[in-house]
């Protein structure tokens, strides 16, 4: 049976990414939060949730040395970033007074607020709540979600890559940013599909059979 | 297209089991929060709410396995409120399966606990609740404190200002009951959750007084609100969640249908 490591560094409640993984593998696969380098290194697919600041989530990410098991899972096996997972993957985050990030994709994580300030509009932060993902690649991650399906969102901060081809999905918020990225066996996405409902159940599953 | 306005449905509990009669006719026992949850999931609810009335503290254990039992089965996000008081109460919450806890009367007896919470758990998952009765006299301008107690007792705190304060320290949102409309049925009271909006930048939850479904088109289309709560009308099968969705819809509210 494969493996799927859900990757703990102390960022978050990640027993909700585990119950839905594990309810989206329908017993096809042992799904296990773990913070062991040997164990991710040795799983099949590997979750990289987050959630809480840039700084916070960088710093776990060194001190424990999972910065470099990520680096290395990376680039090779099939592996879903989610919300700060997808965000720390950049360059650099506008959070925290600047705080640089993994740089595995070229691109900066930048915050609503200065951007909506910018084009003058109000809208509140966090964004809290269902938005629609616009596919801009075809991917069998999409497979079965209807174009513009609802996710569920909570971010201030969002990503903005530097090639558009990077990019697999979009969504409105005052402005159009990239929800959803993705390149050969990496896929990352800004909205939570653990509680997202049954679309978030068919993406998860859809990276559970993800041969890429 | 952006984001939707959520509809919330709020849900009671006692003993780890909910309480508010529901008419759901096929379900053998309608207090299984379970049953409960998938139904009005699949009725399309954007979140849900569940808010712990247990009386005696050697009970509160019985929610954390009944969100335990409703995470592993509905994912859409959770809520859990009610008796939170200490920085280990919303751990608790959020290991058993909760995305985020509401905090109400522990803020006012201790508002540094926000700050704890959302700078240890993070903004996202931290409700404060409020809950606000006018205390203007007529003539006057609209003026609104802050309540504990079910809305017995006073604080002389502003609760606009209180809203500003709590959002200063890190809220990710912000339940507003109005004590006066709870259980009226007439409808929220749009000036408070309007002049809460107005000023602070966070989402907002009206809750109090819905009876019918315009209710809850004015607490977005008038109130300003991001979402709505309501709990009455679709426990007792006057309207699904679905129905309520239609009907805001329909009068040019994004929602997700």
């Amino acid at each position: 049976m494969q493996k799927i490591a859900i990757i703990d560094y102390n960022m978050g409640n990640l027993h909700s990414v585990e119950r839905a993984v594990s309810h989206a593998a329908a017993g096809n696969a042992t799904v296990a939060i773990t913070s062991d380098p040997d164990m991710i290194l040795k799983a099949d697919r590997v979750v990289f949730p987050g959630q809480g600041a840039a700084r916070d989530c960088m710093r776990e990410l060194e001190t424990r040395g999972m910065a470099e098991v990520v680096r290395e899972v990376i680039q090779t096996k099939p592996f879903l970033g989610i919300c700060m997972g997808m965000q720390v993957l950049m360059q650099h985050s506008e959070e925290n007074g600047g705080i640089e990030c993994l740089g595995l994709y070229e691109g900066n994580v930048r915050y609503f607020g200065t951007v909506h300030q910018d084009i003058g509009v109000r809208l509140k932060i966090p964004q809290m709540g269902w938005n629609q993902v616009w596919q801009q690649m075809e991917h069998p991650l999409w497979k079965g979600i209807p174009d513009g399906a609802r996710f569920y969102f909570v971010h201030s901060y969002y990503v903005e890559p530097q090639t558009p081809d990077l990019i697999a999905g979009s969504t409105e918020y005052g402005i159009s940013y990239a929800s959803a990225i993705a390149r050969d066996n990496v896929f990352a996405i800004q909205a939570h599909p653990e509680k997202s409902a049954d679309d978030g159940l068919k993406l998860l599953g859809n990276f559970v059979a993800w041969q890429p | 297209m952006g984001l939707a306005k959520r509809i919330i449905p709020c849900l009671d509990v006692n003993n780890g089991r909910v309480v508010k009669g529901v008419n759901f006719v096929d379900i053998r026992d309608a207090g299984d929060p379970v049953e409960i949850a998938a139904r009005y999931n699949r009725e399309g609810a954007d979140e849900i709410t569940f808010l712990d009335i247990t009386a005696s503290s050697d009970n509160r254990d019985t929610i954390v396995h009944m969100v335990e039992a409703v995470a592993s089965q509905v994912f859409i996000p959770l809520t859990v409120g009610g008796g939170i008081r200490k920085p280990e109460d919303v751990r608790r919450m959020l290991n058993a399966g909760a995305d985020k806890v509401g905090i109400n009367t522990a803020a006012i007896t201790n508002p540094d606990l926000v700050r704890e919470c959302t700078d240890y758990f993070g903004s996202q998952c931290i409700v404060v609740a409020i809950d606000a009765k006018r205390v203007n006299e007529p003539g006057e301008p609209d003026r609104w404190e802050v309540f504990t107690h079910g809305g017995r007792n006073r604080t002389g705190i502003d609760a606009v200002a209180w809203a500003e304060k709590m959002a200063q320290y890190g809220a990710g949102e912000l339940l507003v009951t109005s004590m006066d409309r709870d259980g009226t049925k007439v409808g929220f009271d749009l000036g408070l959750t309007r002049a809460i909006t107005d000023r602070v930048g966070i989402p907002l939850i009206a809750s109090g007084g819905v009876g019918n479904l315009q209710h809850l088109a004015d607490g977005v289309l008038k109130g300003g609100a991001d979402a709505v709560l309501a709990a009455s009308i679709f426990h007792f099968g006057e309207y699904t969640v679905s129905d309520a969705k239609r009907y805001m819809a329909a009068q040019g509210i994004e929602m997700r249908l």
